[in-house]
């Protein structure tokens, strides 16, 4: 949560300098000044993503010296989905907590023609990215492990994807649809990473032991 | 990670009692350690057990409870599997140091977010009489510096007064002054705080009732905090404390001083603890050499609150450290002395009493907990709580000063295992709360609002 909080900080410092370094006026060009700051954030988290990596590579390496028997008492895979669950609570926390603060108070949703369904897209939205960044936590891991730096591009591609999918908005369907399709990919990528498979995934749906 | 309190294994634990941040036991350890005392401390824990029954110690109840990790460790275990555990085990103390930070800051910022007393600006305290409301940038950035040294001085000369009385053993004073002090906290800013939620909410109480529940409220906070009580509610009570004292602090520091003795307090802190003619080291250092445990009332521990006093009269000027008098003051005596977090054994004398002197192996196994002093916990809920109540970006800034105050608390306990002597807890985590309060009122607030407005995600 940390790291991402960094990352945005940074990629927010950059936008924040290119906003003032240009005209307030002209529309079009914050328009763009804001989807790059959009894109570098997302390069930006998954840098940090990667350098959070490092550091708890470092860290199991120095638990595992430390060890007797020579395992460290938690493993890569549960850091990645804990690192993956940092990012992910953190990215949702600061995207929806204004809003649910502002959802206590008295007012009208959309009342200046904008959509209706602004709260409920985002909630909707907010989760999607949550679980997200969850399985991209454990394919990012994966990828750094096994030097498969595909899987690490792919990773980024989605990411930026996923943002990328936002400009739709308020065309829901544009951002929601392809984000929980992704969402579910990523989702089965990362099961059958973490050593699920369809066999595993039938006996616990019918709770054989 | 790496960061964990290293578990006692030497004879020397049980006199090392630091209010710093120190993983007290390993023969490593530095300055205060010398071979003299592993044969006092023997003498110490004999000592302490025969008083187990009549000292002070409140958490006797607790620490049937509390103390074991469960892993018996051996002076002659490997030095691996000592710091394996301490590894386990100290994870486990970051968390449990987490919870009452958490807790405490949550107080504080609902109370702010929801009682509008505590942002209204009803004056100031004496110990910052210049006022914020002038006309010009640089005056009142010169009224808040000034403010600020005002407030550190009253702090540094209570801090060295504190530190004489207890050099010259005024133990009746210290115990007097702590009385008054957490009197005047627990009744009258309970009656306060409780006065104004009341209105807030607008609901009616008769006197009986608020007197009732008031003295019923500050009577047991007494009992539980210099006496004995369970750990739990001992816990609370001084949460509780810090976070009325925190509140009270927002609301009466005018807000630029506010954040300038922040930054200064934890430049005092650095200072008091690692110089070495720092008031702080010296009282540790003076308690080492007696053999006291430091202040126990002044600290929170995770594990244990009480450390088991020794002498009587001894125990009685521990059981004190609550607070002073004046509750400015009392502040400045918390965060004085209790600013470092300390990692202790004295968990072990209080099962104690039957056992043999020989067994310092078994003691050994009790669990130690992780000291940290309620000025600590004040400072940090301060910070969290002005975030939260002068933010134009509300929640987004209170939180990213939330963790980062929790990752400055992580990376001080990880120093601590590495360093194993007594550290202050205040700069790291109050540096990285105040680079992330203005940065992300600044800079992440324009940010987020605009990818916001147009429910672009990143």
């Amino acid at each position: 949560a940390f790291f991402w909080l960094v990352s945005l900080l940074l990629s927010s410092l950059i936008w924040f300098i290119a906003v003032k370094a240009s005209d307030p006026r002209d529309e079009p060009l914050q328009k763009g000044l804001l989807i790059f700051g959009v894109m570098f954030s997302v390069l930006l988290q998954e840098a940090f993503r990667f350098l959070y990596y490092k550091l708890l590579r470092k860290a199991i390496e120095g638990l595992v010296a430390l060890s007797e028997d020579g395992c460290s008492p938690i493993s890569i895979q549960q850091m990645a989905y804990v690192a993956g669950v940092g990012f992910g609570l953190m990215s949702g926390a600061f995207s929806m907590i204004n809003l649910l603060a502002d959802a206590l108070g008295p007012g009208t949703v959309g009342i200046h023609g904008d959509s209706q369904l602004y709260f409920l897209t985002s909630a909707f939205m907010t989760m999607v990215l949550i679980f997200l960044h969850t399985f991209w936590g454990i394919l990012f891991f994966h990828g750094c492990e096994h030097q498969r730096w595909w899987e690490i591009m792919a990773v980024v591609v989605m990411h930026l994807a996923v943002s990328g999918s936002t400009f739709c908005n308020p065309l829901y369907v544009g951002s929601l649809v392809p984000s929980y399709l992704l969402m579910a990919a990523a989702a089965a990528w990362a099961y059958l990473l973490s050593g699920g498979s369809a066999h595993n995934l039938r006996r616990f749906l019918l709770c054989k032991s | 990670m790496i960061t964990f309190m290293n578990n006692s294994d030497s004879e020397e634990e049980p006199c090392n009692e630091r209010t710093s941040l120190m993983s007290a036991e390993s023969p490593p350890v530095p300055s205060y350690q010398d071979g003299l005392q592993a044969s006092a401390a023997g003498e110490a824990q004999a000592h302490r057990k025969r008083r187990a029954g009549s000292s002070r110690s409140p958490n006797n109840i607790a620490d049937g409870e509390m103390s074991d990790s469960g892993v018996p460790v051996r002076e002659s275990v490997l030095e691996n599997e000592e710091e394996e555990l301490t590894l386990k085990y100290g994870a486990k103390h970051v968390i449990m140091l987490f919870v009452p930070v958490t807790l405490c800051m949550i107080v504080v910022v609902a109370t702010i977010k929801s009682v509008r007393f505590y942002t209204e600006k009803n004056g100031q305290l004496i110990y910052t009489p210049f006022s914020e409301d002038t006309p010009s940038v640089g005056q009142r950035l010169l009224n808040s510096v000034l403010n600020t040294i005002i407030m550190i001085s009253v702090i540094i000369v209570m801090t060295v007064f504190l530190v004489l009385l207890y050099k010259y053993r005024c133990y009746k004073f210290i115990h007097g002054w702590l009385i008054l002090s957490s009197l005047m906290l627990l009744f009258l800013f309970t009656y306060i705080y409780l006065g104004e939620v009341l209105k807030t909410y607008n609901v009616a109480m008769d006197y009986p009732t608020l007197f009732l529940i008031i003295w019923n409220f500050g009577a047991v906070g007494m009992i539980c905090i210099h006496w004995k009580g369970p750990l739990q509610l001992q816990q609370a009570y001084l949460i509780m404390i810090s976070a009325l004292m925190a509140l009270v602090f927002i609301k009466y520091l005018p807000e630029w001083s506010a954040w300038v003795i922040l930054g200064a307090i934890s430049i005092y802190d650095l200072m008091a603890v690692l110089c070495p003619k720092g008031p702080l080291r010296m009282l540790v250092e003076t308690a080492q050499e007696r053999n006291e445990p430091i202040f126990p009332a002044l600290i929170y521990s995770s594990a244990m609150m009480w450390t088991v006093g020794m002498a009587k009269p001894d125990t009685a000027a521990r059981g004190m450290r609550q607070q002073t008098r004046d509750a400015a003051e009392d502040e400045r005596e918390n965060r004085r002395s209790p600013s470092h977090m300390d990692s202790q054994i004295s968990e072990r004398r209080s099962p104690v009493p039957t056992r043999p002197v020989t067994s310092l192996e078994e003691l050994e196994e009790e669990e130690r907990g992780v000291k940290l002093g309620l000025g600590d916990f004040i400072f940090y809920s301060v910070l969290v709580g002005k975030a939260a109540a002068t933010a134009s970006g509300d929640w987004n800034t209170t939180l990213a000063c939330f963790v980062a105050i929790l990752i400055g608390l992580c990376l001080t306990l990880l120093l601590l295992a590495v360093f194993k002597k007594a550290l202050p807890a205040l700069p790291i985590s109050i540096t990285f709360g105040l680079v992330f309060y203005f940065s992300t009122d600044n800079l992440v607030r324009p940010f987020m609002d605009t990818l916001a407005s147009h429910q672009l995600y990143i």
